[in-house]
């Protein structure tokens, strides 16, 4: 409890003391779980926050001093965060191109990703109806996923040209794997004693996929849909800085514009961007999961 | 769903005439109990050999006639499961028949293997949901079989928010709402602590004397055994086969000091001592 209010009093002095002169018989009366959820509360934030401040303190150093005394570089390589919100987001002309590319970006993972979805489950579905069909497929996800993705961008672009369509492949190509593989494992490793009940009242081969394994593989399968997201956006980015020009600029493409004209903080902002969307994404499918299966899968609720 | 069982205080005078397993239709004492005595599920001659070379089951034959409650202990791995797995038509039997209308046929698993993403209510539903019968109808089926094995008030639970009783509760009332003629347990309560499985056995009688069915039960506790039965039946190790076959004399509706009872300490004895010549 003292810790508690130690922690907070670090940050608004006045407002905790009102607070617990407000709050204090009431906090008496309380049992313990609600102190400790609190606590728990108060911990989940305190930490990344920390981190987070270290790690804005190490690379203001950075700029400051480190670049130069470590590095032997220019400072003007690694503009301070301040100089990164000023001249990229603050910067109405700067800001508007990056707030473009990131549509564009995310249009590329989106499509591609909403592609993979669809192909990615009824690829899985395949695979698990037929040993044979596993068998035939598997291998060459695996190979696919092995190749490095910027192996085979070039040979998309040679074929492609730097269009839209050949992001979205990237897209796809690179965030195939986890879909496909999350799905397969969710849909077999159903309880083999759920099944028997399923083949006792001989239940077909569509009711048992969409009243059994389909439920059943949901938190799966939106584990991989949370790290294909993920994959997704790189695919993009990826696509984008190696075909550099383009009709719709993506992230990737604004920022190797900035970074031709030396203009490296909003190069930075760009990247910023990209991190923001990529979080973003880890976020909608984590908070996605847990409102589908949250309510019965014991894993999402303990938190993932 | 919840007609009396047609004649209850007959279970135990009829055991005596069951032990020599005659084929149907032979006690021909009336109009009324001809019916009652064409076994609803009968072996004949059933034998397993698995694929892999594992003989579970040397030919076996019994029948199990409406009103009866069969249990079969026996040594792990004596291919009890494998009985009750051929019983439901999941495994096909290597050689000989069985005699069971498949569609009034409860299984309870050895867990409750309830699905998850349902709450109670909805897993009470879903054999009707398999069978195609109306929402209308199932929903009253399913509220009328929560209420018999005793979840009022759990409906909208989900299964990881019960106990383990509490799922088999569920995992009952699931077989119960297809009104199943020919109930099949598969050591339901083996994972259940003592107290929780007692009550348990205690909820299977009621709904034993309730609803009239007639049932197959596997377990390994003898004293289960002898509480639940009007017959219990001793299997031998693998291959399995039936060494001997005691009728239980008590009547119905049982108490659970019955459990106390000398009489059924002497029948748990002689039980135990078959089971232990099975064994070698």
């Amino acid at each position: 409890m003292s810790q508690e209010a130690a922690i907070s009093r670090a940050f608004t002095e006045s407002e905790v003391l009102a607070h617990d002169a407000h709050e204090a018989p009431v906090h008496v009366d309380l049992d313990a779980p609600p102190a400790l959820t609190t606590k728990r509360q108060l911990s989940t934030y305190i930490g990344p926050l920390v981190v987070l401040l270290l790690f804005i303190g190490f690379w203001e150093y950075m700029h400051r001093d480190g670049m130069r005394r470590f590095l032997d570089k220019k400072p003007s390589l690694l503009p301070s965060p301040v100089t990164v919100i000023d001249q990229a987001f603050l910067d109405k002309r700067v800001r508007d191109q990056l707030l473009e590319g990131l549509g564009w970006t995310s249009y590329a993972a989106f499509l591609g990703l909403a592609i993979t979805i669809v192909f990615g489950i009824l690829l899985a579905v395949l695979m698990a109806r037929a040993v044979w069909m596993e068998r035939s497929i598997y291998p060459y996800l695996v190979a696919l996923q092995a190749t490095p993705v910027l192996a085979i961008v070039p040979i998309i672009y040679s074929v492609f040209g730097g269009s839209m369509s050949s992001r979205v492949y990237v897209c796809v190509m690179i965030a195939i794997f986890p879909i496909v593989t999350n799905t397969l494992f969710g849909l077999t490793s159903v309880d083999a004693s759920q099944h028997d009940l399923f083949t006792l009242r001989r239940a077909g081969t569509f009711t048992r996929l969409f009243k059994l394994q389909f439920p059943a593989a949901m938190p799966a399968i939106f584990t991989g849909f949370r790290i294909s997201a993920g994959l997704a956006v790189i695919g993009a980015i990826v696509g984008e800085q190696f075909f550099r020009q383009g009709q719709k600029p993506g992230i990737g493409i604004v920022m190797e514009q900035f970074r031709q004209k030396l203009r490296y903080a909003p190069m930075y902002g760009g990247l910023l961007i990209a991190a923001a969307l990529g979080i973003t994404v880890f976020f909608v499918f984590s908070w996605m999961a847990k409102l589908v299966v949250g309510h019965w899968h014991e894993a999402t609720r303990r938190g993932s | 769903m919840l007609a009396a069982r047609p004649n209850n205080t007959t279970a135990p005078t009829m055991v005596p005439e069951m032990n020599d397993s005659e084929p149907a239709n032979v006690n021909d004492t009336g109009p009324s109990n001809r019916h009652e005595l064409a076994p609803a599920l009968s072996f004949n001659g059933v034998s397993m050999v698995y694929p892999d070379g594992t003989h579970a089951l040397s030919e076996t034959s019994f029948d199990v006639r409406p009103g009866e409650f069969v249990t079969v202990v026996g040594p792990s791995g004596c291919g009890k499961s494998t009985l009750l797995k051929i019983a439901s038509g999941l495994n096909k039997p290597s050689t000989g028949s069985i005699t069971v209308d498949r569609s009034k046929v409860g299984y309870v698993f050895q867990d409750a293997t309830l699905l998850q993403w349902r709450n109670v209510r909805r897993n009470v539903e879903l054999l009707a949901e398999l069978e195609g019968i109306g929402r209308a109808e199932r929903a009253a089926r399913a509220a009328e079989a929560i209420s018999l094995v005793g979840l009022d008030g759990f409906e909208n639970k989900y299964p990881k928010q019960l106990s383990g009783g509490m799922k088999m509760r569920a995992s009952l009332a699931r077989s119960l709402v297809l009104n199943p003629k020919v109930f099949l347990f598969d050591e339901p309560f083996g994972a259940v602590d003592e107290i929780t499985r007692e009550r348990l056995n205690d909820e299977v009688l009621s709904l034993f004397t309730r609803q009239g069915f007639a049932g197959l039960f596997i377990t390994h506790s003898i004293s289960e055994a002898v509480f639940l039965s009007t017959r219990v039946l001793v299997m031998s190790a693998r291959p399995g086969r039936i060494v001997a076959d005691y009728p239980v004399p008590f009547s119905y509706p049982r108490q659970p000091d019955l459990r106390f009872d000398p009489a059924f300490a002497q029948l748990a004895g002689e039980i135990s001592h078959a089971l232990r010549g099975a064994h070698a």
